[in-house]
């Protein structure tokens, strides 16, 4: 009797196991066999291999060479990092007024909010083309900058929100006591306190900019100020048919590798911030 | 002093004096005017890059643009919509490519939306078993969503590829498959293709989301579920999918909103072929690559139109049974 209740439990603790495994080989493999690809040179890439046979760095050094690909992660990195400050900035404030003050149009604000980051980017592509145009900032950086700040912003300000909301009371009031101005309330009270939830919002918005594609490959016109998404995407061989497949995977790894660093590191808070921004709207 | 929740002041203590409660009034105004000043940059950043630009787009949907001289732009009316001359209807409701871009864009939304249900509550209900190695495997799972959707297009175009890819060597090997397949070429297949990528790349996050509202679940029920004696998967249906119902819908709205808008995947894994294209590829197809922003803006004001319904559909009900902003 307890025999067979035992192989039950053995066969279901196996079936579970399994089911991990599947669910880990199925997110990784195709991150594992690009990593895999980049290492390989020549006609190495025509053989399907599972398991790692030699270590070339050729590609990795192909990718570099002759092309403007050190500018295009330099553009990125600046891009995305000012994107994310400047949506800091704004979000920080307004979600103060939408959090701790209670005032008429509040939830109408939120659902305006709500509604900007629904838009499907393509809706504003040719309005936002003449604007970034109009401002001289065609096949500029800061065009990017400004573009992105319609996924990032209402985003931030969304998720910022829902941290503001359960900052304590008594902090606050306590600072109103000292004559505290509101400005002072969110800068020297509320900033120091939410540096998890900043460091969240941030991280989403950060990933987020380094992966938009659509505004990227509209607004920028030359190799130089172009991010790496758009790079990645254009990366072309002598001919059409003949995509140089190891040169695509080694730029790809040397894209996703900060990222996936950023996620091993920070797997806890992106998963918070992601709820944040979803559940609780 | 208690400002600013309104059922807090009452539970305070009475205030003696008056002239204190018409400053409080008065703070409370004045409260309310900053709201607006510290909401005003961002208000006015997202009608810069949001509402301004939206305007502008359902203007030229309007009007003969072309992206050599928006200026010189002229008002057509209906035009790029729909007109009739010498008894043939022309414009973008009698495009037979933009139709079929509609029908690959439903396509899409509905059967990658349910794969990724299924698949994230499966993942999601193991990720909410206690186990060694737990956070390791959510780690692992957070890899697809935080790969570039380029980078995934791209990492999946070289496994599928026709001769050289991993996929078809697989299948082949396990003897699914006698000849590899054309995955992002074949008419038939390039949509299934495309369907499996999103699914690598974004069951995680309805995963992460479902995973979420189960650990929210209170556990004595399952405790008492489990004396009765109650079969786990009568426990799953009865108990915890009423429960995690709200946010399963939540989840599903999300990503349904963010399927109807796809481009990058689309874009560089089947690039402009007329059998994947969504509607985001056909505006922009039509505005850059044919310069046509008269009847490219057209096309992304139709694709904005079904994205709004559903989400003033969604808001309406979300409203109705839930309290938005709380």
């Amino acid at each position: 009797m307890s025999q067979t209740v035992d192989a039950k439990q053995l066969l279901r603790k196996t079936a579970f196991y399994l089911l991990v495994a599947v669910i880990v080989v199925f997110s990784v493999f195709p991150f594992y066999y690009a990593i895999l690809t980049s290492f390989k040179s020549g006609s190495e890439l025509f053989v399907v291999d599972y398991w790692p046979t030699s270590v070339q760095w050729g590609n990795y050094i192909s990718v570099f060479k002759g092309t403007a690909f050190g500018e295009n992660i330099l553009n990125s990195v600046m891009v995305s990092s000012a994107v994310v400050l400047v949506s800091l900035m704004l979000g920080l404030t307004a979600a103060f007024a939408l959090a701790r003050i209670d005032f008429r149009g509040r939830g109408l604000m939120l659902i305006a909010i709500l509604s900007v980051s629904m838009f499907p980017q393509v809706a504003v592509l040719s309005g936002l083309f003449e604007v970034i145009r109009g401002l001289g900032l065609y096949n500029n950086l800061l065009g990017l900058v400004l573009a992105y700040l319609i996924f990032t912003l209402p985003f931030t300000v969304w998720v910022l929100t829902t941290f503001m909301k359960q900052m304590p009371k008594e902090v606050e009031e306590a600072a109103i006591l000292d004559g505290a101005s509101n400005l002072t309330i969110i800068f020297r009270v509320f900033l120091p306190m939410m540096w998890p939830a900043l460091v969240t919002t941030g991280l989403l918005a950060f990933i987020a900019a380094w992966n938009e594609f659509l505004f990227a490959l509209t607004f920028t016109l030359t190799d130089a100020q172009r991010t790496v998404p758009v790079a990645v995407a254009l990366i072309s061989g002598s001919s059409q048919h003949e995509l140089p497949w190891g040169v695509i995977m080694a730029a790809s790894v040397i894209v996703t590798v900060p990222l996936v660093a950023l996620v091993l590191v920070f797997q806890r808070r992106i998963v918070s911030g992601l709820t944040a921004g979803a559940v609780k709207g | 002093m208690k400002l600013s929740q309104s059922g807090a002041a009452s539970a305070a203590p009475p205030r003696p004096e008056v002239s204190d409660k018409m400053s409080q009034s008065s703070r409370q105004r004045q409260r309310a005017r900053s709201a607006w000043l510290f909401l005003a940059p961002m208000i006015c950043t997202l009608l810069l890059v949001a509402g301004w630009p939206l305007l502008r787009t359902i203007w030229f949907s309007f009007t003969d643009a072309s992206l050599t001289d928006l200026n010189a732009a002229e008002f057509i009316g209906w035009g790029n919509y729909l007109y009739k001359e010498d008894g043939e209807w022309y414009g973008l409701l009698a495009d037979a490519v933009w139709w079929k871009s509609v029908w690959n864009t439903l396509t899409f939304t509905l059967i990658s939306v349910s794969v990724e249900l299924v698949l994230g509550m499966i993942v999601a209900l193991a990720l909410n078993v206690n186990f060694a190695g737990r956070g390791l495997v959510r780690a692992a799972v957070l890899i697809p969503w935080a790969i570039p959707t380029i980078v995934s297009a791209k990492m999946w175009s070289w496994m599928l590829h026709d001769q050289f890819g991993i996929l078809n060597d697989m299948l082949m090997g396990i003897g699914l498959i006698s000849a590899p397949l054309a995955w992002t070429a074949d008419a038939d297949l390039s949509m299934v293709a495309v369907i499996m990528v999103d699914v690598w790349k974004t069951t995680p996050f309805m995963a992460l989301l479902m995973l979420a509202a189960l650990q929210m679940l209170p556990k004595d029920c399952y405790e008492a579920a489990k004396v009765d004696g109650i079969h786990p998967v009568r426990v799953f249906f009865r108990v915890t999918l009423p429960l995690i119902m709200p946010a399963v819908l939540v989840a599903v709205v999300f990503r349904a909103l963010d399927a109807l808008r796809i481009f990058d995947l689309i874009y560089v894994l089947t690039s402009n072929s007329e059998d994947t294209m969504s509607m985001s590829v056909f505006a922009r197809q039509q505005l850059v690559d044919f310069q046509d922003v008269g009847y490219g803006s057209a096309a992304s004001t139709a694709l904005f139109l079904v994205i709004a319904l559903l989400t003033l559909a969604y808001l309406y009900l979300g409203r109705k049974y839930m309290r938005v902003g709380d």
